[in-house]
């Protein structure tokens, strides 16, 4: 009985978290637009030479995306923490890894998917080949999962304290490094026509890994947390 | 018969020892009624018994009827337990951003069984015709009551309510008394701390001080 | 054996017995210590490509070796803690990283001084050095969490997990940091070749990876003592002790 009602309860927490961020739509656009405002910045500080900021354009797009991605954790569980239903989610019959898995898949469709979307012109601002967007959207949708999904470790083991902000970044930027070395990688190497399936699968099974592997110490944390 | 078996527990929080060596069984029937100062613990016993908290020493078990199920709460929350048992903290556990409704159906879907239909619990706790308010309208006592709700509609045996007549009125106090007395009479299990007297069947209360 | 094991890992007698280990522990870090520098600074031949200047490796070396020797211990011990709930192990656990990130910041240090002369400045993103730099961090990210968290039990137990997951992570990092180093072909090191090294050279290389081993071990206990009373001062056998100090 419980492994049938599984789905249903995935879902069911998938529509929760979905609609509370639709009506709190406002909440939304905060990440994406941090994201917008840390590219803008880049040719301001760095002056517009169209080549130089070319051949700067995966890692600028990249490292705003990793930012915004890492503001917006807090988001995964603070409210929940706030209003007792974490402990619901923890003292149910069912596994609190897929719980876990159901609240970052809600996570990363509120914020990660609106990112890629909104890459595509931040590329044309910074001059990048139009060919390649196409691969900057695919690093992203491979990379920012992975992003939700190791921040959901941290921010689990954090959401019980009252300012969290900078440990967060502390504990979340050196798991975020191998994402960003291979998706910019990816970027660059197609710049210089070179292929990039090894990329691409490198950061293919990343993404696996980080489905499989972080759940448990996610769900172990938030334990933690509520103790 | 469920039972649930606590033997040699203890707690400590922030390197300060908070009780020591509990034991106590409560059965079917029965209610728990933990008393005790501010800080004495009372919440963190709570905790513990539910699989929140992992005690410093000690053992919970939960038995069911015949087949003599022992579910190792101490370790970790065991499935056919975490079945069987609800939980009422401090918070109420409600979205306020959702409808008294969408909040119920959502905790229906988390709990295994369920007793009644969300009309029927919302009218034993006093909250008819509230489904499609958003909780963020609801009084501090009616989210309380909604809490409740959630509580009535598990399907539970083992109730663990940390103060459950907080933000309530008279009346409502006294609905809480009658919908837990008739949890007892049907067989459930109830363990919870009150600031209030209680008004319950002497006969079925064993009563800590974690303060002694 | 479970019984062994948990009367050694009991505080007050693992307290007990580390007291009679640390003066042998601590002589025997010095004696070492003093055997590998006299070996490496003044026994091992000078290098003939890059004269005096190498002998920092006989602490670079060593150092950076305990860097990630001391943190798959901390995961080990934290895995040991959250697993059989041994006080000890979680006390372990949090000790190490305070020591690790020591090891770790000395072998960043030593690098940038090395690298100074070789490369003509004090930091190069060299893979080496950049997984060091990484690692650094996660030693101060295991720090702040423990010094974040009130209830230390709870906080060892969380510190515990991040390490498991660093630990998983640390492969990861390190050769994600190689391939990005060797694709981006940056001011990178002229490789030297590697010729088989100078016996002369590796005899004091090994004593001193040792006497940094008995270091990290005497350091650990020093620390974990402390750590032991504090967190038990409640405890009877702590206020016995304190009463057998003051006489």
């Amino acid at each position: 009985m419980i492994k049938s009602s599984l789905a249903r309860v995935f879902f069911a927490l998938l529509k929760r978290d979905l609609l509370l961020a639709f009506r709190h739509r406002s909440e939304l656009f905060n990440p994406l637009l941090f994201f917008v405002l840390v590219v803008t910045l880049f040719p301001l500080g760095t002056g517009a030479d169209t080549k130089l900021l070319q051949a700067i354009a995966p890692g600028i797009i990249w490292v705003a995306a990793l930012l915004a991605a890492m503001l917006s954790l807090d988001t995964i569980f603070r409210s929940d923490f706030e209003d007792g239903s974490l402990e619901l989610l923890l003292l149910n019959p069912h596994p609190t890894s897929i719980l876990v898995l159901a609240k970052v898949l809600a996570h990363w469709l509120i914020t990660g998917l609106p990112l890629m979307i909104i890459a595509p012109l931040l590329a044309l601002f910074l001059g990048m080949d139009q060919e390649l967007i196409g691969l900057l959207v695919v690093t992203l949708f491979l990379g920012t999962p992975v992003l939700s999904l190791i921040g959901a470790v941290a921010i689990a083991l954090t959401v019980g304290l009252k300012r969290g902000g900078i440990l967060l970044s502390l504990l979340v930027l050196p798991f975020y490094v191998p994402v960003l070395i291979f998706a910019t990688n990816a970027i660059e190497m197609a710049m210089s026509g070179l292929p990039v399936t090894a990329q691409l699968w490198i950061l293919g099974s990343f993404l696996l890994l980080a489905i499989t592997l972080t759940p448990w110490p996610t769900a172990a944390a938030l334990k933690l947390s509520l103790s | 018969m469920k039972y649930l078996e606590v033997r040699n527990l203890s707690c400590v929080r922030d390197d300060r020892s908070l009780f020591k060596a509990l034991d106590f069984d409560l059965a079917s029937g029965q209610l728990l009624l933990i008393e005790g100062d501010n800080g004495s613990g009372k919440t963190s016993l709570l905790r513990i018994l539910c699989g929140i908290r992992l005690p410093e020493q000690g053992r919970v078990s939960w038995h069911t009827g015949a087949e003599q199920l022992k579910a190792e709460v101490a370790v970790h929350s065991n499935e056919s337990y975490a079945g069987d048992m609800v939980f009422l903290g401090h918070l109420d556990g409600n979205k306020l951003d959702l409808t008294v409704a969408e909040n119920l159906e959502f905790s229906r879907s988390l709990a295994l069984g369920n007793d009644c239909s969300i009309a029927q619990a919302l009218e034993r706790v006093g909250l008819k015709h509230f489904e499609d308010l958003q909780v963020s309208n609801l009084s501090a006592g009616q989210r309380r009551r909604l809490a409740l709700a959630r509580v009535l509609m598990s399907g539970a045996s083992l109730w663990i309510l940390d103060e459950p007549f907080t933000a309530l009125d008279q009346q409502g106090i006294e609905m809480v008394e009658q919908i837990i007395s008739g949890h007892l009479q049907q067989g459930g299990l109830v363990i919870m701390t009150s600031h209030h007297r209680v008004s319950f069947d002497r006969t079925m209360i064993i009563s800590i001080n974690l303060s002694q | 054996m479970m019984k062994f094991i948990h009367k050694t890992a009991s505080p007050p007698y693992f307290y007990q017995l580390s007291g009679r280990w640390i003066p042998w522990l601590a002589g025997i870090t010095v004696l070492l210590l003093l055997a590998g520098l006299y070996g490496g600074l003044i026994v091992a031949p000078t290098d003939y490509q890059q004269g005096e200047s190498y002998r920092i490796i006989f602490i670079h070396v060593p150092a950076a070796w305990m860097s990630l020797f001391v943190y798959i211990a901390m995961a080990v011990a934290g895995a040991i803690g959250l697993i059989w709930r041994i006080k000890l192990a979680e006390s372990v656990a949090v000790c190490s990283a305070p020591i690790g990130a020591g090891f770790t910041l000395l072998a960043l240090i030593t690098g940038s001084m090395w690298g100074k002369p070789m490369w003509g400045a004090w930091w190069v993103w060299d893979a080496r050095l950049t997984s060091e730099l990484l690692l650094l961090f996660l030693y101060f990210g295991v720090m702040s969490l423990y010094a974040a968290i009130a209830d230390k039990r709870v906080a060892s137990r969380a510190v515990a997990l991040l390490a498991l997951v660093g630990v998983v992570n640390i492969p990861v990092i390190h050769y994600s940091v190689e391939w990005w180093n060797t694709l981006h072909q940056g001011p990178t090191i002229a490789k030297f070749d590697k010729p088989s090294i100078d016996l002369r050279m590796l005899i004091p290389l090994l004593i001193m990876a040792t006497a940094f081993k008995f270091y990290y071990v005497w350091a650990l206990l020093l620390r974990v003592r402390v750590e032991l009373l504090e967190r038990e001062r409640n405890t009877q056998w702590v206020k016995l002790l304190l009463k057998q100090l003051k006489g």
